[in-house]
């Protein structure tokens, strides 16, 4: 990705970066809005004035609804570049349906992370620089794992917050968007382990039949592994 | 409209014991399966409205039904639920070994939604609405439910979606009161798996393109195709596809529609 970022990526992932692929570098500014529109969507990185221009090493959320709605624009900017990664080159033996789900889930993450960069307009957060080299692209278990590490996250995340959001109609927004990313969990934990209980499992559905929830505090201590950028929510619990 | 009325009126009429609680449904059940099939009936509002008329009207937030108003409604779908998966994992012979781990597991979910409902509702003060008689084959029209694993497999998508919507469209009616909308929320998403299993064991996507329904009754996927979010046409500010953006966005239903859609499955 960016020369930040390829500091950090063993050789595996650099020799994979989109960014070594001019067709998929191409594909990727498509997907990401930028050739189209020209407003400045998409991944921190995609080229070297995106560097220049939005380059910060730590951000925080804010407070209130804007601030809620740049945590979920957070994620959801991780998520895409996640699947924009994946789908950039899939790893070996993946099959149609596979290719075909991811292709999918990558869509809807940039959906949701170009809507939540309009939503907000001028509040929203920049870009965040993100830091896959714990993930193993060429895998199918590194990368299925932690998409379903990354759905359950975001399930939790809305889960949540929802409660902080004092805005109805954005409540609702963020209703429409965490029921597909449960959709989503449940099909890579379904590709995991085909029809087993897996894809609400008791590791993120408990007795009472209630999926898993987090605070914003700890689902970004958990995202941070994936990010160059600090991202704080020093108004958010 | 104002559900508690009608849930009013259905305990009313089971202490009188004069009525019989179907009574109070008979305006949403008699229209059978055929309001499935069309646009939801203007009808179907009207007689709840009607059997709601006269009522004081209150409310506590801006979907006019208040939180134990909005936990009955979730309760009464929940009810439903549980029920078709207890039936359907009692019918010898109707789901596959291979399957009946997931079948399993969603009615323990469910289930356990019906026992924490209750206690939401009690712990509000409020009286949880009674189990309602079911009849999953909507009077006939899916009369092979419990013998033809696809016509089980199409109801339980048709639920699991429709489950998803009612919880997203109660939201903004729980938010005045942040427990309730959690556990609400924590509801929502595990119905949302729910569907996307179901949907995969159908041999469709986990999720929901444009407003096709799969074969399920279309009115549960009536505004499905939406390209507006927040007063955004988000083609405009994405690349992604028509279809991708209305895959991205699941869609609300009211209390309206969604008892257009369950009430031919309430005797």
């Amino acid at each position: 990705m960016n020369t930040r970022e390829k500091v950090n990526l063993p050789q595996k992932e650099k020799e994979n970066s989109i960014l070594n692929h001019p067709i998929n570098r191409k594909r990727f500014l498509m997907f990401s809005g930028i050739t189209a529109l020209g407003i400045g969507l998409g991944i921190q990185g995609c080229s070297e004035d995106d560097i220049v221009t939005t380059s910060t090493n730590s951000v925080d959320l804010g407070a209130g609804d804007v601030g809620v709605l740049n945590y979920a624009y957070a994620l959801e900017q991780l998520e895409a570049a996640f699947y924009i990664q994946v789908a950039a080159s899939f790893y070996s033996g993946a099959t149609s349906a596979e290719i075909q789900i991811l292709t999918d889930i990558r869509d809807h993450e940039i959906a949701h992370r170009d809507f939540f960069k309009a939503a907000i307009g001028s509040a929203a957060i920049p870009s965040l620089e993100v830091n896959f080299s714990s993930i193993d692209f060429t895998s199918r278990n590194s990368v299925l794992n932690t998409a379903k590490a990354f759905e359950d996250l975001g399930v939790s995340a809305y889960n949540g917050a929802g409660y902080l959001i004092d805005s109805a109609a954005y409540l609702e927004l963020a209703g429409k968007i965490v029921s597909v990313e449960a959709r989503h969990a449940a099909t890579i934990r379904d590709l995991l382990n085909p029809r087993s209980p897996d894809f609400a499992g008791n590791d993120v559905v408990d007795a009472a039949g209630l999926d898993v929830k987090r605070l914003p505090s700890e689902v970004l201590n958990i995202a941070k592994t994936y990010l160059v950028t600090s991202v704080t929510a020093n108004n958010l619990p | 409209m104002n559900l508690n009325k009608l849930y009013n009126t259905v305990n009313e009429t089971i202490n009188d014991k004069n009525v019989s609680r179907r009574s109070a449904f008979k305006g949403i059940s008699k229209l059978g399966l055929g309001a499935l099939t069309a646009a939801v009936p203007l009808a179907i509002a009207g007689s709840i409205n009607k059997a709601v008329a006269g009522g004081s009207g209150i409310s506590n937030n801006a979907s006019g039904s208040t939180v134990v108003e909005i936990l009955n409604f979730a309760l009464t779908l929940e009810y439903l639920e549980s029920r078709f998966y207890q039936q359907g994992l009692l019918a010898s012979g109707l789901i596959p070994g291979g399957d009946r781990a997931v079948f399993t597991q969603i009615s323990l979910h469910e289930s356990a939604h019906v026992i924490g409902l209750i206690s939401a509702v009690q712990s509000l003060n409020g009286t949880p609405v009674p189990q309602p008689t079911f009849d999953f084959t909507a009077g006939g029209v899916y009369a092979d439910v419990f013998t033809n694993y696809n016509t089980f497999l199409t109801l339980a998508q048709a639920f699991e979606d429709t489950g998803v919507r009612a919880y997203k469209g109660q939201a903004g009616g729980l938010i005045s009161n942040d427990p309730i909308l959690t556990v609400a929320l924590q509801i929502h998403s595990v119905e949302a798996r729910h569907a996307a299993e179901v949907r995969r064991i159908r041999g469709q996507k986990g999720w929901i393109t444009g407003n096709n329904g799969g074969g399920a009754p279309p009115v549960i996927y009536s505004r499905e195709d939406n390209y507006i979010q927040g007063g955004v046409d988000v083609r405009t500010i994405t690349t992604v596809s028509p279809d991708a953006i209305s895959e991205a966005f699941d869609e609300t239903l009211t209390m309206t529609e969604v008892l257009a859609i369950a009430g031919p499955f309430i005797v």
